[in-house]
């Protein structure tokens, strides 16, 4: 693909010259192997996770739920580093990723791949050995998906890449719910479903008005390679999609009335900033739209998760009452 | 790069050793929380049945 060709030579011409070979000494701190976890998508799936774990019917002893979700975090943060040695060249053209680790050079793309892979097996194994082996499967399955599904294949090849890539981002749920029982149920495929679905507009969203940074990179994002238009009508389908599946728990009878209310009129509100999203179509009004779907989203899903968990907080607390 | 004049080898400016330091503490850091981990998760797992093994 000829976009994609393009951006990688000027992501080569673009790179900086502090470069290291494996036989000078490192230069990277802590701090560089922590930013390669991407810790603050590891706390969005440690949230997820903990949700999930905490719905499953049956009891997972504290100990042994801690370590799930330490080694889902590790697991999600193996990954990251992973998406960061493989994209490096992406990185370093991007405003917001040019400073990371490896684009920068203070850590080898060698480096940061070992890195990726001795975290990647250890919080598998660990999560299989001392939890359960569907859970280690799951979060097996989720680093696969991310590291080669999405990031080596789809990201530069599709610009359906976050749809299918948006995946990953919603297992985290459905391994902490496998953690605790053992098996998926369909509990644990709508909390798949939610962040699923609710993944394209959040993202397409963001890269409406980051497209310039995407073009750049030659990542063929859905605004640069078929337009802002057709963005806007998918970002519409999918939210349509999306606010049913948010009230989907309460039909489904694991979430409760103060839930269905906030799924209910969060979704309402998602529905109609993507229609506005939909109808401003240039200058700042445009952008201002986009901007608004993008932070609404980001409370939307945090809310229907942290609701879930509250409710079923208090109906633990109500039981033993 | 150029080589170095002496027989000392890459000497490590004092950024450099802080550094790795720093790295090297983490990751001793890590192997203790790891061993505890694993030492607790086991008598979690095992309880009083730890002890039940053949002598």
């Amino acid at each position: 693909m000829a976009l994609v060709s393009e951006g990688a030579d000027l992501a080569a011409t673009a790179r900086p010259d502090v470069r290291r070979s494996h036989a000078e000494p490192s230069v990277a701190g802590v701090e560089d192997y922590v930013a390669l976890l991407k810790p603050r998508v590891m706390s969005l799936v440690v949230f997820t996770a903990l949700v999930g774990m905490m719905l499953a019917p049956g009891g997972l002893h504290p100990v042994l739920g801690f370590t799930a979700l330490l080694c889902i975090a590790v697991g999600a943060g193996a990954s990251g580093a992973l998406n960061m040695w493989y994209d490096a060249d992406i990185d370093a053209v991007m405003t917001r990723t040019a400073r990371r680790p490896v684009p920068a050079g203070r850590v080898l793309p060698g480096e940061a791949l070992a890195f990726g892979l001795t975290l990647s097996a250890g919080s598998v194994i660990v999560l299989g050995l001392l939890v359960n082996v569907v859970a280690a499967a799951l979060l097996a399955f989720t680093i696969f998906f991310y590291a080669v599904i999405y990031t080596m294949w789809l990201k530069r090849a599709t610009p359906q890449n976050i749809v299918i890539g948006g995946a990953a981002g919603a297992f985290p749920p459905m391994i902490g719910w496998a953690a605790a029982t053992g098996e998926i149920s369909i509990e644990s495929i709508i909390l798949f479903a939610i962040i699923f679905f609710w993944t394209p507009p959040h993202f397409w969203a963001l890269s409406l008005y980051r497209v310039g940074d995407y073009a750049r990179a030659g990542v063929p994002m859905l605004p640069v390679v078929a337009g802002a238009e057709a963005t806007r009508r998918q970002i519409w389908i999918y939210t349509l999609i999306l606010a049913p599946i948010g009230v989907a728990p309460v039909l489904f009878g694991f979430a409760g009335f103060v839930y269905g209310l906030v799924s209910v009129i969060g979704g309402a509100l998602m529905i109609l900033l993507a229609w506005q999203v939909r109808t401003n179509r240039e200058g700042p009004a445009a952008e201002l739209a986009a901007k608004r779907l993008f932070t609404f989203s980001v409370l939307y899903l945090f809310l229907l998760y942290a609701v879930l968990l509250v409710e079923d907080g208090f109906g633990i607390a109500w039981r033993f009452a | 790069m150029t080589e170095p004049e002496n027989d000392e080898g890459i000497v490590l400016t004092e950024e450099q050793k802080r550094r790795r330091r720093a790295r090297s503490i983490a990751i001793a850091l890590t192997l203790g929380a790891l061993v505890v981990l694993f030492y607790v998760v086991t008598i979690v797992k095992l309880g009083p049945a730890v002890f039940n093994r053949p002598l």
